[in-house]
């Protein structure tokens, strides 16, 4: 029985360890010369430590605007997407009206379209009215895009909450907006937080409209970017190897951070979804 | 109260920003990909209604779809049938709580949250054929030449993609199966202890009949996701060498930007759409019975 444990352990350990090592590798190749990385230390800890791929990747390359601009993208997705749905969720789960039903299932509908069998349409649209290639062009699809999860998961906190509370403000007369902005919000403050996590590790990472919708290094994502100078500079793994680092970081640092908050929302989206 | 929460002009006022924005940069998109798919068009001629021409093109004609569909149902495969088991697995070991239960639930769940990006040039690195990690890996078990290319050759290619696809996301559904244990409650498992049953019987009996809603999720969630992968293909291979590696959506990719087959691709991407929700119709379907013994449990 306890031998039984221990191999549990065991493998446990091992599928930890296959989990890791790649991030590890990353790690640490960014941090050598070519000549370890190609040569003699492909594997162990840097004998040099190269801080300064970091700091070629930031003065050769437009790393800074790539990740200002990441930075940008997502926050401004996170704030109007989190906003919008949560008037939207609001509405569905607590108002009356006739077409309600109507509209929960568009937006549930959202949730299992791929977002590729609209990129074309959107490509000309985004074209025809001059949004594309600034950043209203790729921030506009990435809130449309980000809605349908995150009203989900908020109907689904609205119907979890008692209505009793509403009422309770609302019937003191005040109006129903004042009553949204001082009561509801901060009653679902969590779930608010639980549709951000999900929003912005959506749009940090997303790469096929920022490759499609940017032309211009002035709006280019992080990931784009990135993939971008990794086929000019194909050669320089320490150079990539620290752009890549420097792209993951921020969802690292974050989900060491909300680590709970975190699983707890890709899996609220899951059951949602 | 009531009157207020139905007061038309409120109710607009909530819905409306979400849903316009929603209709006209996702919904009328996926519908004009539709009625492309309908004609010959190739962005600047004219349009010309072939009805579903397109579609049989695709089959009849289209030997690199015909591959990409195969490749996809071989993602699909691997998902359902290497990837879910290694997470059931995890998950029921670590529901069940071991030493450590948080901390290997938060490293296996790690590569979810970096980008595809990321995950692609990695792996592509490790598999590069003179510097990369696997050959080196085979050079210090004795073959000291060896070089071969896995992401150049056609044979590996689509292999060499099927791994990290695979390993990326092992931990999210882990974490859907541990969260769905973790609901079921804890009075089956007294009432199982009280009655002897054995640990497999437990498995057996309650834990995996009572998680079928979970398990159906993670199915449709497998599928889809693989019917329509797209960014580590395209990091790592981009569809290459020689179409070898295509999945639909590499293809639909490369038909309506390089190649200005609007028709056509839209057909290739509206495909993905009606593939994605037929298998999960049909999923849906399968998994009903089961539902129903979970509810009745």
């Amino acid at each position: 029985m306890k031998m039984k444990k221990k191999i549990k352990f065991l493998l446990l350990c091992l599928i930890a360890l296959t989990q890791l090592f790649p991030l590890y590798w990353l790690f640490t190749f960014s941090l050598k010369s070519n000549g370890e990385i190609f040569g003699d230390n492909p594997i162990g800890l840097p004998q040099v430590w190269r801080w300064e791929n970091y700091g070629n990747a930031f003065t050769q390359t437009n790393l800074i605007r790539y990740f200002l601009n990441s930075v940008f993208y997502s926050m401004a997705t996170v704030a109007v997407a989190g906003i919008l749905s949560a008037m939207a969720a609001y509405a569905i789960a607590r108002m009356k009206w006739k077409l309600k039903s109507l509209v929960f299932g568009i937006f549930a509908l959202g949730i299992m379209i791929p977002a590729q069998a609209a990129l074309l349409p959107l490509f000309q649209v985004l074209d025809k009215t001059g949004l594309k290639g600034g950043y209203l062009g790729l921030l506009i699809p990435y809130i449309a895009g980000a809605l349908p999860m995150s009203i989900m998961i908020l109907i689904g906190f609205y119907k979890s909450i008692p209505i009793e509370i509403e009422e309770a403000a609302c019937i003191d007369g005040c109006g129903i907006f004042r009553c949204f902005a001082t009561i509801i919000l901060p009653i679902i403050k969590p779930a608010i937080a639980t549709a951000s996590i999900f929003t912005f590790l959506g749009t940090w990472n997303e790469l096929m409209l920022a490759n499609t919708f940017v032309d211009s290094d002035r709006y280019r994502t992080l990931p784009v970017g990135i993939m971008s100078f990794a086929g000019q500079y194909s050669t320089d793994w320490g150079l990539i190897g620290a752009g890549m680092v420097i792209a993951t970081l921020p969802t690292i640092v974050i989900y060491f951070i909300l680590s709970n908050q975190i699983q707890d929302s890709l899996v609220a989206g899951a059951v949602k979804g | 109260m009531n009157n207020m929460l139905g007061k038309k002009r409120f109710v607009a006022c909530f819905v409306l920003p979400a849903l316009i924005l929603f209709i006209s940069f996702s919904m009328i998109p996926l519908f004009i990909s539709g009625a492309y798919s309908l004609f010959q068009y190739d962005g600047m001629g004219e349009m010309k209604f072939i009805g579903l021409v397109n579609y049989i093109r695709l089959f009849a004609e289209d030997r690199h779809f015909v591959k990409a569909v195969l490749n996809s149902f071989l993602l699909v495969g691997a998902s359902l049938l290497i990837q879910l088991p290694i997470s059931l697995l995890l998950a029921m070991v670590l529901a069940r709580g071991v030493k450590g239960e948080k901390f290997f639930r938060t490293v296996y769940f790690l590569p979810v949250v970096i980008s595809s990006m990321v995950i692609g040039q990695l792996w592509m690195k490790m598999f590069n054929s003179e510097y990369g990690l696997l050959n080196h890996l085979i050079r210090a078990l004795g073959a000291s030449d060896f070089s071969y290319s896995w992401l150049s050759n056609p044979k590996t290619a689509f292999l060499s993609t099927l791994i990290p696809a695979v390993w990326q996301y092992i931990g999210y559904h882990m974490l859907i199966f541990y969260a769905g244990i973790k609901s079921i409650s804890q009075d089956y498992y007294e009432a199982a202890q009280i009655d002897g049953a054995s640990k497999w019987q437990v498995n057996t009996k309650i834990t995996l009949p009572l998680l079928a809603p979970v398990i159906k999720t993670c199915v449709i969630f497998s599928i889809t996701g693989s019917l329509r992968a797209f960014d580590l293909i395209y990091v790592m291979t981009g569809g290459g060498p020689n179409h070898a590696s295509e999945v639909p959506a590499t293809l639909m990719y490369n038909n309506l930007f390089r190649r200005g087959l609007y028709g056509y691709g839209s057909a290739q991407a509206f495909f993905i759409v009606v593939e994605c929700l037929l298998f999960t119709f049909i999923v849906s379907k399968l998994f009903k019975k089961a539902e129903e013994n979970a509810s009745a449990i």
